[in-house]
């Protein structure tokens, strides 16, 4: 079955490309569209985006790849990302990554065999004054401490 | 904290993020002054007082406003909220508490330089930040200070939010421009500079966060008022990042010229568990490190830090105790730099993979004591070899690591067989 955004997304889309003087500018947000509706960026997504902006698929291929936050494979309901740059690391991140790892029974890059979460190790989120800290979805949690990433996993339905 | 605040003054107010709050508080009364000026004037005020990019660089924002051509193609403002430099939090702050007072300095920027169409270019993971600023913009438009005809005037301007998705590299001026127009992130040969030829080849500016939210307060008080907080070269107030072994890690808003043991000390609280200091990252992950010793009586401002031989960069302090691991530091900021780089230039691509993998072999063991000279000589390949300043970025660390700690890690090589057990001196299960 192609894919197809939903009619919320393509009114979404009409909205966004009138924000720019070129549709290529709407290329970043498409994507996000597109990752929104179709859970990651698939090889046919990328297609897909390519179509809606009228430019080559291996332009999007290129851009698709270029950019961390779009998961070119499917990931968990919840994407557990761990902050491991310095500020946190000094702060104990080392030791808030092996604990959810433990916690979670993956390592990272890998998601659970529930498909609920999916671990991953990523670089500074900006947040270095609440270290250690970690990003689940689009929600930070900071100033995390055991007890604090015990109850904010296990919350999680 | 300082005696006033500019930056945070509304942080600790409820709902600061709501326009009733900023107006309450004479909000919106300087883009109004500034309609009424002259953009030249508006330029002029502000290089005046001193402002300078807040971002890392440092250059007068006033300065680079007045390089915006006066033809009649369509200008543009970037604001460059896609704060990645390790150890910088301010710009979210500014974005998730205040947005009001970055959007009335985006109406004071774009009079300035006659652009029409604003984007704030935010970090992607920054969701929540991206929010605040989107309703804020919202609640502008719906009072007609955004818009058609803002303030009653016939000056038009759209403020858009526009989202990264997870580049370092996109925080350099250029590579942010190509990602805002849906290319890969990879910065621009110059010239042409943006003003010529930037976003969609229109004149382009990109500004800091904190650089047009300082705005305001300059074109409503003056630029006096602004140069009153500072130094002579480092004018006005820096939202200082503070993080690592610090009693309170934070966001604390200062003069320029601040002394560094002052704030580690009174504003951060002291050193975490009272330990002693071993050294200082003063700028960012990029500026060289200061070992505790420089620490002592050096002031926080452009010309004190560059006399130190580092930067003050985006103000961002991170602070390391006594037993931390050097080269583990190091090696955290290695494989930062060799993830985050673009890709496009030799001298960078491959540089910062090969100080990696050094740096990695020595962490599990297996350095000789030549791989520090190795490095070194990396680091003379890759300085301003490139487009882009992340391999100098990259090198700040690198090099400063080895020179000022150089003990440290020849005894790593040496004595370590395997990675250190311990290596930040910190215990995050109690």
């Amino acid at each position: 079955m192609a894919l197809e955004f939903s009619e919320e997304a393509r009114n979404e889309l009409a909205e966004i490309k009138k924000r720019y003087p070129s549709a290529e500018g709407a290329i970043l947000p498409c994507l996000y569209l597109a990752q929104r509706e179709f859970g990651y960026i698939s090889l046919e997504a990328m297609q897909y985006v390519a179509e809606q902006i009228g430019v080559a698929p291996a332009r999007i291929y290129g851009v698709a790849t270029f950019y961390t936050m779009f998961n070119k494979e499917p990931v968990g309901k919840y994407l557990v990302q761990v902050c491991m740059n310095l500020p946190c690391m000094l702060r104990g991140a080392g030791e808030v990554f092996d604990y959810i790892s433990e916690k979670l029974g993956v390592k990272a890059g890998e998601t659970t065999a529930d498909g609920k979460f999916t671990l991953m190790k990523v670089e500074c989120l900006g947040a270095c004054g609440n270290a250690p800290m970690m990003q689940i979805n689009e929600d930070y949690y900071e100033d995390l401490t055991p007890e604090k990433v015990d109850r904010i996993l296990d919350g999680l339905k | 904290m300082g005696e006033e605040l500019i930056l945070s003054k509304h942080w600790q107010t409820p709902e600061s993020f709501k326009i009733s709050t900023y107006l309450a508080d004479n909000g919106y009364e300087a883009a109004k002054k500034a309609l009424g000026m002259e953009p030249g004037d508006v330029c002029q005020t502000v290089l005046d007082a001193g402002l300078r990019g807040r971002g890392g660089a440092g250059f007068p924002t006033g300065r680079k406003w007045m390089f915006m051509p006066k033809d009649d193609r369509p200008r543009y403002l970037l604001v460059n909220a896609d704060e990645g430099e390790p150890g910088t939090f301010k710009d979210r702050d500014i974005m998730r508490y205040d947005p009001h007072m970055l959007i009335e300095g985006i109406i004071i920027a774009c009079w300035a330089m006659g652009a029409n169409t604003s984007y704030i270019y935010v970090r992607g993971e920054f969701a929540e930040p991206a929010r605040r600023v989107r309703e804020a913009i919202n609640e502008a438009y719906d009072k007609g200070f955004l818009g058609k005809g803002i303030m009653g005037t016939d000056f038009d301007l759209d403020v858009y939010v526009h989202m990264g998705a997870g580049a370092y590299v996109c925080g350099e001026e250029t590579a942010l421009i190509n990602s805002l127009e849906g290319k890969k992130g990879q910065p621009r040969i110059r010239p042409p500079f943006p003003p010529q030829k930037g976003v969609f080849d229109m004149p382009t500016t990109v500004n800091n966060v904190e650089s047009i939210a300082a705005t305001p307060y300059i074109i409503a008080n003056g630029a006096e008022a602004y140069k009153k907080y500072g130094t002579e070269k480092s004018a006005g107030t820096k939202l200082f990042c503070i993080s690592g072994h610090v009693e309170r890690p934070g966001v604390y808003e200062l003069p320029l010229g601040v002394p560094l043991m002052e704030i580690i000390n009174e504003h951060a609280g002291g050193m975490l568990d009272g330990r002693e200091l071993k050294a200082v990252i003063p700028g960012g992950s990029s500026t060289p490190v200061l070992k505790a010793k420089e620490c002592e009586g050096l002031n926080m401002d452009y010309e004190a830090i560059a006399e130190a031989g580092s930067m003050l960069g985006s103000g961002a302090i991170i602070v390391m105790a006594e037993g931390t691991c050097m080269v583990s530091a190091l090696r955290v900021l290695t494989h930062f730099y060799a993830h985050e780089s673009c890709g496009q230039c030799t001298p960078c691509r491959e540089g910062t993979g090969w100080m990696d993998q050094i740096v990695n072999r020595i962490i599990n063991g297996r350095g000789r004591v030549e791989d520090l000279d190795i490095l070194l000589s990396i680091c003379e390949g890759m300085a301003t070899n490139t487009i882009c300043p992340l391999a100098d970025a990259a090198v700040g660390p690198v090099k400063s690591f080895i020179e000022k700690f150089r003990p440290e890690f020849e005894s790593y090589i040496l004595e370590q067989k395997e990675p250190k057990a311990s290596p930040f001196a910190v215990k995050w299960r109690k």
